[in-house]
């Protein structure tokens, strides 16, 4: 058994008084995918969102490669944060995808995805543009380098988020609902490049409403309702008859959104 | 109105236009540090920014200008008055611009910083590469608006002596007894000017078209 990509363990975070996320233990094996699924406010965005240390949780430890994000924690419960040098190389084995794309506006495609090789690696620009180049045109977007982001669809655009991100070539790559900010006929251009990047072995944990993407592509799914993560399993386990059932109540809600196979 | 006339109100033009513009500018540059300030959160840089932005824009342009004038000297800098001019005009554009550029950088969403945060630029390369572009591009019509705001208040440098092209069109005014087609044509020069400024603001927001949000 090889050493988990990502270890969660007993992951609490609140916001004030409300609790988001409760003791969340979930391990997230290398290589494979991985989605969250679950009813808006059950805190999928927000788990997703304390791997890429954009939230940081109030309790509990999350290792990267058996690295500790952020905190440590010590076996008698004291908790550390960890200096700033380290947090970033932590985070630098993660890449992450918004629903939003986040695109900078003021700049073309290309210099979205080169601008961190440019400003964070120190790459000379045309090296950085070379490589730039070589993500984009993986996700079939070469020919709109030099475009801006508000010249793009959603789906190229979101497909540039995702060259920026594998130009840095991380580890893991993480995706909050990147498809949720889309047109539907746009959703598979996403999710093909996204299918691709399953299959070439990255990591992947995958924030998603999109259940048929789910089903067909995922090896682990992970329910949360609440802010608890009531299973987790290959997608066969968790689909099969009989199920939990809070999951076939939320299946309902989804059957137009292409989980209509699994009814 | 002669043609001497209209050459010396031209002359007296191109100050108007070289104080503006290095007030502009040097007004800018203070600006954006006093913008960083204020949306820093820490009280150490708030404070003293919404002082600065508060007093400047609180106090008549013709007020800070005298109190600088006369301040100067006092505190052992004699300068000539071009520099004491200059200095009142940029501090007070840099309150403003101040302002502008605050909301500008508090208008940019959180989500284009948070990107910036995962591809690991660190805060001030955030500041720099990320935050400050858009911001601009955000507040540019403000700019341009400031710009000719600036212009128009530069008139008021005559207090401290300096012969802009107001100041000018008045002692040619007196000394001619021709006021009316001298301030006529001292009017239509700032129009001019002003329209090119504006002229050339729609050019560049269109060239940054392609970069709107």
């Amino acid at each position: 058994m090889s050493l988990p990509a990502i270890a969660i363990t007993k992951l609490v975070k609140r916001f004030g008084d409300s609790t988001v996320l409760q003791d969340i233990d979930l391990e997230i094996p290398e290589g494979k995918v991985s989605c969250l699924i679950g009813p808006s406010g059950s805190g999928k965005s927000t788990l997703l969102r304390c791997l890429a240390f954009l939230e940081e949780s109030t309790s509990g430890m999350i290792t990267i490669n058996g690295e500790a994000l952020g905190f440590f924690e010590t076996p008698n419960g004291k908790r550390e944060r960890l200096p700033d040098t380290q947090i970033r190389a932590v985070r630098a084995k993660t890449g992450m995808v918004f629903q939003q794309f986040n695109l900078w506006p003021h700049m073309t495609a290309l210099g979205n995805v080169s601008e961190a090789l440019k400003t964070v690696h120190k790459l000379p620009k045309r090296q950085a543009e070379e490589r730039a180049m070589a993500q984009l045109r993986k996700v079939g977007l070469e020919n709109r380098a030099n475009h801006y982001p508000s010249q793009l669809s959603g789906g190229q655009q979101q497909r540039v988020a995702i060259a920026r991100a594998l130009a840095l070539e991380p580890k893991i790559m993480l995706f909050d609902e990147p498809t949720s900010a889309l047109d539907p006929e746009l959703t598979g251009e996403v999710l093909n490049v996204m299918r691709d990047l399953a299959a070439e072995g990255m990591t992947m944990v995958v924030v998603t409403h999109e259940i048929g993407f789910a089903a067909t592509v995922a090896n682990q799914i992970s329910f949360l309702d609440h802010g608890r993560l009531l299973f987790s399993g290959p997608p066969s386990e968790i689909f099969a008859k009989p199920r939990h059932p809070r999951l076939d109540q939320f299946l309902d809600t989804y059957l137009d959104r292409g989980a209509s196979m699994l009814a | 109105m002669t043609l001497k006339l209209f050459t010396l109100l031209l002359q007296a033009a191109i100050s108007t236009v070289a104080i503006s513009l290095i007030s502009i500018a040097v007004g800018f540059a203070i600006a954006i540090l006093i913008s960083a300030a204020m949306i820093s959160k820490k009280p150490i840089y708030v404070f003293p920014a919404r002082l600065f932005v508060s007093f400047f824009r609180g106090v008549p342009l013709l007020v800070q200008l005298l109190l600088i004038y006369t301040l100067l000297p006092v505190i052992g800098l004699n300068v000539p008055s071009i520099v004491a001019a200059i200095v009142g005009m940029s501090l007070c554009t840099a309150a403003y611009q101040a302002e502008n550029l605050r909301g500008g950088f508090e208008s940019v969403p959180r989500g284009l910083i948070e990107a910036a945060e995962v591809t690991g630029l660190n805060p001030r390369q955030t500041f720099f590469r990320i935050r400050v572009p858009i911001a601009l591009r955000l507040t540019f019509p403000a700019l341009i608006n400031e710009a000719i705001m600036i212009l128009k208040s530069s008139s008021l440098v005559s207090v401290v002596g300096i012969i802009e092209l107001t100041k000018m069109a008045q002692d040619l005014a007196s000394s001619t007894y021709l006021p009316i087609p001298i301030f006529a044509t001292a009017g239509l020069i700032y129009l001019v000017i002003n329209s090119a400024v504006a002229l050339i603001g729609r050019f560049a927001e269109r060239s940054l078209g392609g970069a709107s949000t």
